[in-house]
C-alpha cells in the first residue's frame, strides 16, 4: 500500500468552529481499490473530516490531495466534479419520481430538444444490472425498500465518473438480508478499483467490509490500521481513548453498589419489559427494573440505547412485547401514556427536546406536571412558584430567580431542570438518556449524586451514558447493547469497564 | 411518445377523475334529453376555457409543493387592464396583448422572486398578491368597463366549426395550446421534471444538483401568465372588464386541480388530470341547469363534496403504499407540525 499514490490524501487537516477544535492535524489516506472505514465515537470528528474532504466546510489549516495533486473543493458540486460522491444515511432522492429519474434527473438524454424516457429507463436498468440489481425502473422510489433506494442512490453517482464514493451510514435502517445486498454491491464495486470510505457504527460490519480503519478521537487522528492486524477490543479501546492494560485496573467493587444491589433484590419490580422490540429499531429484549435500582445502559454509539429508551417511553411505538409497571401490564402507546404509568424520560438532546429555551425556569419546571393534570386542572401560579422554588432549593439550582429564562442556565443547570420537571410528576421510574452530555465535571458530578440520591428514596433511575465511568459509579446493574440488540446483563463482580468492553467485543 | 397506460397509483387518481366525468355526463345522457349532444360536450370546454388555463398554471404549483391564491385577483387586474387599455387609451389590440401578459409575468417574477429568495411561505405572499391585484383592479377603474373593439367583438363571436356543424370558441383553441404545452413541459423538459423534484423532496432537489431557485420563481412566473391570459379570454366572454371578477375563482383552479387528482402536498399530479378536474367541475354546472329546480350555488356544494372525498381518496392511496416512507419527515412539516 505504501508505494502507491493515494487516491485522496488529507494531511495535518484542521477545523476549527467557534469555541471547539473539531479537527486538530488529522491525517487520511484513502487508497484506489479498498474499503475503507472511518470510526470514533459521537464528537470524533468523523463527520467533519467528511465534511471537510467532500467541500461542505474548509480547513482552517492543512492539505487535502487528489491523486497527489492539490485540490480545494469549495462545494459538494465541486467536489463531485472531481469525482468524490457521498451517499447520504437519510437517502436524499425523490421518492415521487421513478428510478430511472432519480439516477439521472438533471442529466437526462435528450432528443429533438425533449427527454427521451426510452433511452433513459434503457440506461438506467445498465447502471443498476452492474450493481446486480434488476428492478423495474420506470416504477416509483417509493415503491422500493430503503435497500434498493441506497442502490439507487450508489447508482446515481456511478453514472458520473466517481472515483470516491462515501457512504455515510447506509446500514442503519436496513435489515441483514438488505446489508449482505449493499455489501455485495460494495464489493463489486471496490474490485473495479472504487475507493470506498465507509462510516458506520456496527463494529460486525466494520470487520466484514472493511480492508482498513482509521480512529478518530475528539478530533484526533489515532491511527490507520489494516483490519485484520486490529483486534476488536483494541478497536473499542482505541475508539474510547484507553489503553488495554488500563482496564484491569478500573475494576470498583463499591460498598455502596453492593448494598443497594441486596436492597433491590427484596423489593418490588417497578418496572419489566417482555420481549419488548420494534423492527428496524431494536430487536426484542426482556429487562426489568427494582424500586431503588440504578440499570446502566452501556454500549457504543448507535448500540440502540436510546432505542430502548424510546419504546419504553412510547415515543416509538413497539410492534411486540409487553411492558409491566408494578406488576400490572400497561400499554404504553405514547409519551402521555408512558407519564400515567409514572414514567419519566430526559432526552439526551437537551437542546432541541427538552428545555425551552424561551421559557422561564419555572415554566420548565412545572410542564410535565400541568401535562399530567391536564390543561383544565391549571395550577395557579402561587403553588407553581412553590414547587420551583422547592425543586430550585433541592437539586441545587443556580439561578437568582425561578422567572429567569432557562436559556440562560449552564448545560448542567438545564439538566437539573429537567430532572426537576420529572421529579414534580412522581414518578416511580425515570429514564435519563446522556444526563451528563455536554456539561462540566463538576456539574456531572453533581448530577450522578442527585441520581444516587433519588434512587436511595426508592426511584427506579435507567440511567444511559456514553462514559462507561459514568455508567459503572451510578449503576446498580448494567444492560449491554450492540448493534441494536441487548447481549448481556452485567452486575456484581462483573461491572467492570473491561468486563463491558470484553462483552461488546465478543462478537456472537 | 406516451407512456403505457398501466393501472399504478401514479395515473389511478387521473383515471378515476375521467371515471367520474363519463359517469356524470351518462347520468346526464340517460336522465335529460338533450344532454348527449356534442355541443353540449364542446360546450364544457367555451364555457370553461379561462379556467382550464387557470388550472394548468396551478397545477405547475401545487405540483411543486406551493399555491397560488393571486390567480382570481391576477384574472380580474387583467380583464380591467385589457378593457382601460382598449377602450380608454384606444392602442392597438396587437399591443394590449402583450402588455398584458406581461403584466401577470411581472407579478409572478415579483411574487416568485420573495417567496424563493426571503423563504416566504406562498400561501402568504400569493395573498399578499391577491390583495393588490384586486386593488389595482379598483385602480384603474371602479365600474365596468364594456369592450367595444373591434378584434376583441370578434375574437368573442367566431366559431370554430368542427365536423358535424359542432363549434368551439377561438378560446377553446387558446386553452388547448396552454394545455398541450403544459402536458410537454411537464413530461419532457427538464424544468418540467425539476417541479416534480422540488414537490416531491426540495432538499434532495438541491442535493442532487438541480435549479430549484430559479425553478420555483419560473413556477410562479408562469402561473402569473396563464392568469393574465386567462383574463383575456375571459373577457373574450363577457366583453368587458370589472373589478369584481373572478372573485373566488382561485379557489375554483385548486379544487380542479385536486379533482384531477394533483396531490396538495406536492410531488404527485398531472396537467391532463387538471383538464379532467375542469371537465367535472363543468359537468356538475351543466346539470344543474338541465335539473332546473336546483340553485345555481348547489354547483359549490357538489364541489365542495368532491374535493373532500379525493382528498381522502389521496390519503387512503398514500398510508397503502406503506409506512416505509413515512418515516423521513420532510423539515418543512416537521417545522409545522412543532
Amino acid at each position: 500500500m505504501s508505494g502507491m499514490t493515494p487516491i485522496v490524501e488529507m494531511k495535518k487537516i484542521n477545523k476549527f468552529f467557534p469555541g471547539v477544535k473539531a479537527l486538530s492535524g488529522v491525517d487520511f489516506r484513502l487508497f484506489e481499490g479498498e474499503v475503507h472505514a472511518l470510526m470514533g465515537q459521537n464528537g470524533a470528528g468523523k463527520s467533519t473530516l467528511v465534511k471537510v474532504m467532500t467541500g461542505v466546510y474548509k480547513q482552517d489549516a492543512g492539505e487535502m490531495l487528489l491523486e497527489g495533486r492539490p485540490m480545494r473543493p469549495d462545494t459538494p458540486l465541486a467536489a463531485q466534479k472531481l469525482g468524490i460522491n457521498t451517499v447520504y444515511q437519510e437517502v436524499n432522492l425523490c421518492l415521487n419520481l421513478s428510478v430511472a429519474e432519480n439516477i439521472f434527473i438533471g442529466k437526462e438524454p435528450k432528443k429533438l430538444g425533449r427527454i427521451d424516457w426510452k433511452l433513459m429507463n434503457q440506461r438506467a436498468a445498465e447502471v443498476l444490472k452492474r450493481l446486480n440489481i434488476s428492478v423495474d425502473v420506470t416504477r416509483i422510489l417509493s415503491s422500493y425498500s430503503v435497500a434498493v433506494q441506497q442502490m439507487v442512490a450508489i447508482a446515481r453517482v456511478l453514472d458520473t465518473s466517481a472515483k470516491v464514493l462515501i457512504l455515510d451510514e447506509p446500514t442503519s435502517s436496513l435489515d441483514e438480508t438488505e446489508v449482505a445486498q449493499l455489501f455485495k454491491v460494495i464489493r463489486k464495486l471496490r474490485d473495479e478499483g472504487m475507493a470506498i470510505l465507509f462510516i458506520t457504527h456496527f463494529l460486525d460490519q466494520t470487520y466484514q467490509i472493511s480492508d482498513r480503519i482509521t480512529i478518530l478521537k475528539n478530533g484526533e487522528f489515532i491511527g490507520e490500521y489494516e483490519t485484520g492486524k486490529l483486534p476488536k477490543l483494541e478497536l473499542i479501546a482505541k475508539m474510547l481513548g484507553k489503553e488495554l492494560s488500563e482496564f484491569a485496573y478500573t475494576t470498583n467493587p463499591d460498598e455502596r453498589k453492593k448494598a443497594a444491589a441486596e436492597a433491590a433484590s427484596d423489593s418490588g419490580t417497578v418496572l419489566s419489559a417482555k420481549a419488548l422490540g420494534l423492527q428496524g429499531s431494536i430487536a426484542p429484549f426482556d429487562l426489568s427494573l427494582m424500586e431503588g435500582d440504578v440499570l446502566g445502559l452501556a454500549g457504543l454509539l448507535g448500540s440502540g440505547r436510546t432505542e430502548m429508551a424510546r419504546l419504553l417511553f412510547g415515543i416509538d411505538y413497539a410492534d411486540q412485547g409487553e411492558i409491566f409497571v408494578k406488576g400490572k401490564r400497561v400499554a404504553i402507546s405514547s409519551p402521555k401514556s408512558a407519564m400515567m404509568a409514572g414514567l419519566g424520560f430526559c432526552s439526551e438532546d437537551r437542546k432541541n427536546e427538552g428545555i425551552f429555551a424561551e421559557l422561564s425556569i419555572r415554566e420548565n419546571i412545572i410542564l410535565a406536571l400541568q401535562a399530567k393534570k391536564g390543561v383544565f386542572r391549571y395550577l395557579a401560579a402561587k403553588k407553581q412558584l412553590e414547587i420551583a422554588d422547592e425543586m430550585i432549593r433541592a437539586l441545587g439550582i443556580k439561578t437568582p430567580n425561578s422567572r429567569n429564562e432557562a436559556r440562560q442556565l449552564s448545560g448542567g443547570n438545564q439538566q437539573k431542570v429537567l430532572l426537576a420537571r420529572w421529579l414534580t410528576t412522581e414518578p416511580i421510574i425515570l429514564i435519563l438518556d446522556e444526563p451528563t452530555r455536554g456539561i462540566d465535571v463538576g456539574a456531572k458530578l453533581e448530577i450522578m449524586e442527585l441520581i444516587l440520591n433519588l434512587s436511595r428514596k426508592g426511584l427506579g433511575v435507567i440511567f444511559i451514558s456514553s462514559e462507561f465511568e459514568e455508567v459503572l459509579r451510578c449503576s446498580t446493574r448494567i444492560a449491554v447493547l450492540r448493534d441494536k440488540v441487548k447481549i448481556a446483563e452485567l452486575a456484581g463482580e462483573n461491572m467492570t469497564e473491561s468486563g463491558i468492553m470484553r462483552t461488546i467485543a465478543g462478537g456472537k | 411518445m406516451k407512456p403505457k397506460i398501466s393501472l399504478n397509483s401514479r395515473n389511478l387518481p387521473t383515471l378515476v377523475t375521467l371515471g367520474l366525468f363519463v359517469l356524470m355526463f351518462g347520468v346526464g345522457s340517460i336522465s335529460f334529453s338533450g344532454f348527449l349532444a356534442p355541443q353540449n360536450f364542446l360546450n364544457l370546454f367555451i364555457d370553461n376555457s379561462y379556467l382550464l388555463i387557470l388550472g394548468v398554471g396551478m397545477t405547475f404549483v401545487i405540483i411543486s409543493g406551493g399555491i397560488d391564491l393571486s390567480v382570481g385577483s391576477m384574472l380580474a387586474f387583467s380583464t380591467m387592464l385589457s378593457s382601460s387599455l382598449l377602450e380608454k387609451s384606444h392602442w392597438n389590440p396587437m399591443l394590449v396583448i402583450p402588455v398584458v401578459l406581461l403584466s401577470g409575468v411581472a407579478l409572478g417574477l415579483l411574487m416568485g422572486y420573495i417567496i424563493q429568495i426571503f423563504e416566504l411561505p406562498p400561501f402568504i405572499i400569493t395573498l399578499a398578491g391577491l390583495y393588490l391585484a384586486r386593488g389595482l383592479c379598483y385602480v384603474i377603474s371602479i365600474d365596468t368597463i364594456g369592450i367595444t373593439n373591434q378584434f376583441w367583438q370578434d375574437a368573442a363571436h367566431a366559431q370554430v366549426v368542427l365536423i358535424g356543424g359542432a363549434f368551439i370558441s377561438p378560446s377553446v383553441v387558446i386553452a388547448l395550446v396552454v394545455v398541450m404545452a403544459g402536458m410537454f413541459v411537464s413530461r419532457s423538459t427538464k424544468f418540467g421534471r425539476t417541479v416534480y423534484a422540488i414537490g416531491g423532496n426540495e432538499q434532495s432537489a438541491i442535493l442532487m444538483g438541480l435549479p430549484v431557485a430559479r425553478t420555483k420563481i419560473l413556477i410562479y412566473v408562469f402561473s402569473g401568465f396563464c392568469s393574465a391570459l386567462a383574463g383575456i379570454v375571459f373577457t373574450f366572454y363577457t366583453l368587458s372588464g370589472y373589478a369584481l371578477n373572478g372573485a373566488n375563482m382561485e379557489m375554483d383552479a385548486i379544487a380542479t386541480v385536486v379533482i384531477g387528482g394533483t396531490l396538495l402536498t406536492g410531488g404527485v399530479g398531472s396537467v391532463l388530470g387538471t383538464v379532467f378536474g375542469v371537465m367535472v367541475y363543468g359537468t356538475i354546472q351543466v346539470l344543474i341547469v338541465f335539473q332546473g329546480t336546483l340553485n345555481s350555488w348547489w354547483t359549490r356544494i357538489a364541489i365542495g363534496f368532491l374535493v373532500f372525498l379525493f382528498c381522502l381518496m389521496q390519503r387512503l392511496f398514500e398510508s397503502r403504499k406503506g409506512a416505509r416512507g413515512r418515516k423521513r419527515v420532510p423539515p418543512a412539516s416537521a417545522a409545522a407540525a412543532s
